[in-house]
């Protein structure tokens, strides 16, 4: 297995290209699937409605996650041992 | 107890009880046959129904045996999970870490299969202060504190849940252990829901499970991760399903989580995290309350026990290997752990839902049951969360661990391989699991309390599931440079009560110790000072008054007794003259009185 992904990571752009292949694949074939299964009507009217809100959603997930751990909610690593970084011997800030 | 029924918490206990006793070569036997005693006995119940185990307790049956089928389904996970558990770490040297963990999963059965609330509250009880000693078995320099922090909460939550019982008993007059009325709820019925909640990491009471869970002992966690959220998301099926307010904590809890283990360096913390993400969709099911929910919360509970504990030990099995358990500590892996990258790999795949891995035929069902119940912002926010589910666990967890970069030290790269023969077995065993589950759930579904009329394997699925996972999984990779993890804690809502305990601690320090302080300055210039001059007063008193009058009197009667002295020559004839000269003189004095 190890020489498998050595393989694989020594012929990456091959591999970025098998997985775009691999996306339009997939595309295509949720464009053949019978949509009458839907959930709600958003899902049967918008073409690749699954693919479009797995992106977006992913994307904005990591938005909102890289924007809340700078606004102050990543702290350094000792911040309970001393919230005031004044009071620290040694910061790893 | 009935001839039928043998209740496994019982089997758990006396196993427990027995580690210590149970050395050398039989200990590793031991230590699997007993968990596997208690899947017997889950099994052999399995076929009854109805109530056994009666006793009568003051004026209250206690009941500690109710069969039904949604007792059945979680008694066989947890009883599963004792035994893949325990395999996990049976190499492990410490008795008392064996009797924590398995009175904690005796906790768990024991509340599995109770029909009252005072046997609930027993078992409930135990769980948390078992489990508190798998922190503690760390022995890491954060662990004891951490410890209290987990017991604290959980005595808060214990005692909710006792007031909730108190007074439901005080208002019906009856201890069962049964749906409550949810759609006309009374005090009780709140505080019962909140008591269960506390357990079930519901936000905002969550902080404890994070917290906990990444401190636990490698092996510690692997019970952890199983035991108590699950066991409170089947004490709210069984008390509160169809509540409304659940489905909305459990969506925030399904987002939350997500958001929070994006954002964790910490490989076991951001499973801590997915755990209150993903037992965010079980109380969302609660919520929704309908048969196909019902049954969705149960199966998802299953699968995510299966899964998470396999998380858990590829996790753990780092954290056992190289002693570190940070992203920014740890990278590139695959090498150095390929079995452990293995497995890990099919539990990510598994949480991630991925097509015939474990939560492919659970989540989904949840989801739809919301749609069928007209709950489309529910189902639509945890479609939301399963996208960032898959991204955090699916892509960022394997890809920062075993690829991305190599952030080891040469010590820690150096002592990175594949852990033990059981550690692996163990971690073999829950990906079988995973697989077998994901891919031929027809024994799941048919344990579930209702009939399943849900067929996860439709094309419609299958593609709504790739497209979801193929389109984040391009919006990772594209964006990954803002997914870096990074040398930090993210601060959460035990800010709260830890600074809340810096600011008591603050107070006991600075204003109630310089009051002490000053008080005691108070008394001793103003009380000592006044009690000195007082006591000195009446020294001077004593010495010049009283001692002045008692010592005068006694000068005087030592000066007329020198006086005296000096008539005392010793000689009979000079006494005698005296005492005739004192005599005449008396007697002429008497003689003149009388004349006059």
């Amino acid at each position: 297995m190890i020489r498998l992904i050595d393989y694989l990571r020594e012929r990456i752009k091959a591999v970025i290209l098998a997985c775009y292949i691999l996306l339009a694949f997939i595309v295509t074939f949720a464009a053949m699937v019978d949509r009458s299964h839907a959930h709600t009507s958003v899902e049967r009217d918008i073409p690749f409605f699954w693919s479009l809100f797995g992106f977006v959603a992913a994307a904005v997930i990591i938005g909102v996650a890289y924007w809340y751990g700078r606004s102050g909610i990543q702290a350094r690593t000792n911040y309970y041992d001393c919230p005031l970084k004044d009071d620290c011997t040694s910061s790893d800030s | 107890m009935s001839a039928h029924f043998v209740h496994p918490a019982l089997v758990m206990i006396i196993g427990a009880l027995l580690v210590p006793f149970v050395r050398g070569p039989l200990r590793k036997p031991f230590l699997f046959i007993v968990p596997l005693v208690a899947l017997g006995a889950v099994v052999s119940n399995s076929f009854l129904s109805g109530e056994f185990a009666t006793f009568q307790f003051m004026d209250w049956q206690l009941v500690f045996g109710r069969i039904d089928k949604l007792t059945t389904v979680f008694a066989y996970i947890m009883a599963l999970m004792a035994v893949i558990g325990s395999l996990y770490g049976l190499h492990v040297d410490n008795a008392g870490e064996h009797m924590a963990a398995w009175l904690y999963v005796a906790g768990s059965l024991g509340t599995i299969y109770a029909g009252d609330y005072l046997t609930v509250f027993l078992f409930w009880e135990m769980m948390a202060f078992a489990s508190v000693f798998l922190i503690w078995a760390r022995r890491g320099p954060r662990s004891p504190a951490v410890g209290y922090r987990y017991l604290v909460i959980h005595t808060i939550g214990g005692v909710i849940l006792l007031a909730g019982i108190m007074l439901r008993y005080q208002a019906v007059g009856d201890l069962a252990f049964n749906l409550l009325d949810v759609k006309n709820p009374e005090l009780y019925t709140w505080l019962i829901m909140a008591g269960f909640a506390l357990s079930a990491a519901v936000v905002p009471m969550h902080s404890w499970l994070p917290d906990a869970y990444s401190e636990a002992s490698f092996n510690g966690a692997v019970f952890m991760c199983a035991f108590t959220t699950k066991t409170a998301v089947y004490a709210l099926a069984r008390s509160c399903a169809g509540m409304d307010i659940l489905v909305l904590l459990g969506v925030a809890m399904a987002l939350y989580g997500v958001i929070y283990a994006v954002m964790e360096n910490d490989i076991r913390k951001l499973l801590a995290w997915s755990i209150v993400s993903q037992v965010g969709y079980m109380v969302a099911g609660i919520g929704i309350g309908t048969e196909m929910a019902i049954n969705g919360a149960c199966a998802h509970a299953v699968v995510h026990i299966l899964y998470k504990s396999l998380l858990f030990m590829g996790t753990g099995s780092v954290l056992y290997m190289t002693g570190k358990t940070k992203f920014t500590e740890l990278g590139g892996l695959y090498k150095k752990m390929p079995g452990t990258f293995f497995f890990t790999l099919v539990g990510c795949l598994s949480i991630s839902a991925a097509p015939f891995f474990a939560a492919y035929i659970s989540k989904s069902m949840i989801i739809t049951a919301g749609f069928e119940s007209h709950l489309n912002w529910a189902s639509w926010l945890l479609m939301f969360g399963a996208t960032g589910t898959f991204m955090y666990n699916g892509l960022k967890l394997p890809y920062f661990l075993f690829f991305g970069k190599n952030n080891c030290s040469p010590e820690t790269w150096e002592k990175a391989e594949d852990p033990t023969w059981n550690m692996m077995t163990a971690m073999a065993l829950g990906a079988a699991f995973c697989i077998m589950v994901g891919s031929a759930p027809g024994f799941l579904y048919s344990l579930l309390p209702y009939p399943v009329e849900y067929n996860p394997f439709t094309l419609y699925h299958l593609a709504e599931t790739l497209q979801l996972m193929g389109f984040a999984a391009l919006a990772f990779f594209l964006l990954k440079k803002y997914l870096q993890p990074v040398d930090r804690i993210c601060l959460d809502m035990d800010w709260f009560y830890r600074m809340a305990g810096r600011l008591f601690l603050w107070i006991a320090k600075n204003p109630i110790q310089w009051f002490d302080t000053a008080w005691g300055e108070v008394y001793r210039v103003v009380g000592l000072g006044t009690l000195m001059s007082t006591a000195k007063f009446w020294s001077w008193f004593d010495w010049n008054a009283i001692d002045g009058v008692v010592d005068g009197i006694a000068r005087s009667v030592r000066g007329i007794g020198g006086k005296v002295r000096l008539l005392q020559s010793g000689q009979i004839q000079v006494t005698i003259f005296y005492a005739a000269s004192f005599a005449a003189i008396v007697l002429v004095s008497y003689i003149l009185f009388q004349l006059s």
